[in-house]
């Protein structure tokens, strides 16, 4: 029996049989790396190598003494080769180390983090979320010393259609999922852990349950958009809400992506930093598969990688469908958050409406959100630039999945119209 | 590699969400157009050649206004959004067959024109369409409605020939059953016999009321197809039998016999003049039965199905207004 998930959601087609079944396979070193030196919710690392400079797998060349950042680590050896702003993703200039790959790369080598504690360890790592968040993993290591963090969540549930990556890595490597866990568990003092999964992966879980050592639950989810945001699966497990503006610690939990933990446990285990990730290449490519890429690769060349487009190509997204941004331009890096590349025929996006759709008031988006707001009513007063208005009804809870737009029937860009709302809130101070 | 032109097609950018589910405005229109369908052709069936004329003026008349009305507004076109087809459907359903023609253009006209566009179309209008242009030929010309002959034309035929039109004139087994009631406090007839006519044949009354057995049909259709809440049908007809039998009168007679059916599956379940909320929705169905079983039993006539749903559409926004979800999070905070 699946646990009943939260209140809300919806259930887009999965789309993931394209992938679900690819191992895991290395993308071969591509000809340069541009590697940005902000990869991570944060401070952005400050460059530490200059051009002409040789790297060592593993070398750190970017980091910064913030709080809330993590260092960045060259994937290759090679030499630096630029260094300036470059597009990135998300659609910002960041500052980017091009890095170009020696002819001969032994990539089970690098030069291992300077032993530490766990903390220590993941920070110089630099380990973030591999969810696609890429908020440093370190920071959450260390929650507020009066909040009593009793569970442990690891989210495999990857609700978000199309990306099968975090699949992968719990069936090829279940042991360093739990044993990742189980670092994080010591390091903080939670008594409980537990591997939520969708029931759409099922291998998944057998694997894990396998794997699983005393004191790691593996339990099955109701496969359910967005389950797999932080709040409704704390909810899933501990029935309990994170106040407003609150920490998931406040609610007794700390959640972590499936792929972090193993990342944290080739950190900690053998002192590996973060250089490459798995990444699902999908839709309208002719070898859709899971790759594990070095981060800096280009898009471009992953997906010429992937045997190129095949048919009619309208959208590249970075990331899934429901949450990742499109891509103007392929020459953008992978990064630390990059989960997936999916490539969407022009047939296959939600088209786009000219001008002022009316709200038919169904109530599917109200009904959808996971976070009880009335989408429709948020919409209605950005759509006016009534901020106070739309402030009653609480834009800043908004936790951007998109289930309000993906289920309007006269295609109102609702979240679009929050995401205003939400910036013109909060930047009269108000608190997230 | 990245100079290559095939890896440089033309590529779309928006912001999330890419994807979109495949309901559409339109869709669910036709999916409530085929839930009343079968009732509608049966409707045409038992009572004959008015009823398809009925059908044909008013859905005629609705699309007509519509289009006319953007043309004149300089708007875009909005016939295929589908909605003015259902509020054409639906007025050819509360209307009596018998109905000169020009009322049920006159009707279309004033459902569409006052009913809808004059808010400022699809999404913006207070009131249901359709019983906005069903009240106004009842208040506008109640003589003439009274005088109707109240059987559908074959039946006409077949009367005329046998007693002349007085015979055929005047009440209906609602409106009679409503009148001993009131002389006598019972009945001239059972009750219970009239259930399986109201349920598959019946020939007195408007289109909607030949056949309550295939509109709760299709009400379960839609309910099915996830397009209408199970809320607003549950309240309205439960309250509606539960008043009927506290007021001392046959529940299921009362929930079959005039528009409740229709209304309740069809009418008061309309998105836009209903609330949204949960709860708001139950309370909404629970109001229009109330207001329906009062109006049947002690206002000026049996039939207030449609003064019910328009007082309820009415307050439908303050009913949301009173039942907006606590949002996710907002938890009583003991420290603060």
């Amino acid at each position: 029996m699946s646990k009943a998930a939260f209140r809300g959601g919806v259930h887009p087609p999965e789309h993931k049989e394209q992938t679900s079944a690819s191992a895991i396979e290395w993308m071969p070193v591509p000809a340069r790396l541009v590697i940005p030196m902000s990869q991570h919710l944060g401070a952005p690392c400050a460059v530490q190598v200059a051009v002409g400079d040789r790297v060592r797998r593993g070398q750190v060349i970017g980091s910064v003494d913030a709080m809330v950042s993590a260092p960045i680590h060259s994937p290759v050896d090679g030499e630096v080769a630029a260094i300036g702003l470059s597009l990135t993703a998300g659609g910002m200039r960041v500052q980017c180390v091009t890095v170009t790959p020696d002819a001969e790369q032994n990539l089970e080598a690098f030069v291992p983090v300077p032993a530490g504690d766990v903390r220590a360890t993941v920070r110089a790592a630099g380990i973030v979320g591999l969810g696609g968040a890429a908020f440093p993993s370190a920071v959450k290591l260390s929650p507020p010393k009066d909040m009593n963090v009793t569970t442990v969540i690891l989210n495999g549930c990857e609700c978000e259609p199309y990306l099968t990556c975090d699949h992968r890595v719990m069936v090829e490597s279940p042991e360093r999922v739990v044993a990742g866990a189980r670092i994080i568990a010591e390091a903080i003092g939670a008594s409980r852990v537990v591997i939520g999964v969708e029931e759409n992966k099922p291998d998944a879980i057998a694997a894990l349950r396998e794997a699983a050592i005393e004191g790691v639950e593996v339990s099955s989810l109701v496969t359910r958009y967005p389950q797999g945001a932080e709040k409704q699966l704390i909810w899933a497990f501990l029935k309990a809400e994170v106040p407003h503006g609150k920490l998931p610690a406040a609610a007794g939990a700390l959640v972590h992506n499936v792929a972090t933990a193993a990342a944290i446990a080739d950190a900690v285990e053998l002192r590996k930093p973060l250089t490459e990730r798995v990444v699902t290449v999908t839709g309208r490519v002719a070898k859709p598969g899971n790759y594990r890429v070095l981060l800096g690769t280009l898009v471009s060349d992953l997906i010429e990688f992937a045997g190129g487009f095949s048919g009619g190509v309208g959208r590249v997204i970075a990331g899934g469908p429901m949450t990742g941004p499109a891509l103007a331009d392929l020459d953008v890096p992978i990064a630390k958050g990059s989960s997936g590349i999916v490539v969407l025929g022009p047939d296959e996006i939600a088209p786009l409406v000219e001008g002022d759709q009316a709200c038919i008031r169904c109530g599917r988006c109200s009904e959808a959100c996971p976070m009880f707001l009335q989408p429709y009513l948020i919409a209605t007063h950005a759509n006016r630039r009534d901020w106070t208005t739309a402030e009653i009804f609480h834009p800043v809870d908004c936790i951007e999945c998109g289930v309000c737009s993906y289920s309007c029937p006269t295609r109102r860009p609702l979240l679009q119209l929050i995401r205003l709302a939400k910036a013109a809130v909060m930047s009269k101070g108000a608190k997230l | 590699m990245s100079d290559s032109t095939e890896l440089k097609p033309r590529l779309s950018v928006a912001s999330s969400p890419h994807i979109g589910a495949t309901v559409t405005c339109t869709n669910i229109m036709l999916w409530v157009v085929v839930a009343l369908a079968p009732a509608s052709i049966w409707a045409m069936v038992s009572m004959g050649w008015p009823a398809v004329q009925m059908f044909v003026l008013c859905i005629g008349s609705a699309l007509g206004t519509e289009a006319a009305w953007n043309a004149i507004a300089k708007k875009p076109q909005t016939l295929l959004d589908g909605s003015a087809l259902v509020t054409g459907v639906l007025l050819a359903l509360c209307m009596p067959p018998m109905l000169p023609w020009w009322m049920s253009v006159a009707a279309g006209f004033i459902s569409i024109a006052l009913g809808k566009m004059i808010f400022g179309g699809l999404g913006w209008n207070l009131f249901n369409p359709a019983l906005v242009g069903r009240a106004f030929v009842l208040m506008s010309w109640a003589g003439v409605l009274s005088k109707l002959p109240n059987k559908g034309w074959f039946k006409t035929i077949d009367v005329v020939g046998a007693g002349g039109l007085d015979a055929i004139s005047g009440a209906t087994r609602l409106a009679i059953a409503s009148a001993d009631r009131a002389a006598a406090g019972g009945y001239g007839f059972n009750l219970a016999s009239q259930y399986q006519p109201l349920l598959w044949r019946n020939l007195e009354g408007s289109l909607g009321e030949v056949s309550a057995g295939l509109l709760i049909l299709g009400g379960l259709v839609l309910l099915f197809k996830g397009i209408i809440d199970w809320r607003i049908p549950a309240g309205y007809i439960g309250t509606m039998g539960l008043l009927s039998w506290v007021f001392g009168s046959d529940p299921i007679f009362n929930v079959l016999a005039g528009g409740v059916v229709l209304g309740a599956f069809f009418m008061a379940t309309d998105y836009v003049s209903s609330p949204m909320t949960k709860n708001g929705k139950l309370v909404y169905g629970i109001g229009c039965g109330v207001f329906n079983a009062v109006g049947r039993f002690y206002g000026p006539a049996p039939e207030s199905t449609t003064f019910a749903i328009l007082f309820m559409n009415g307050l439908a926004p303050l009913i949301d207004k009173m039942f907006i979800p606590r949002t996710f999070g907002w938890v009583k905070r003991n420290e603060e």
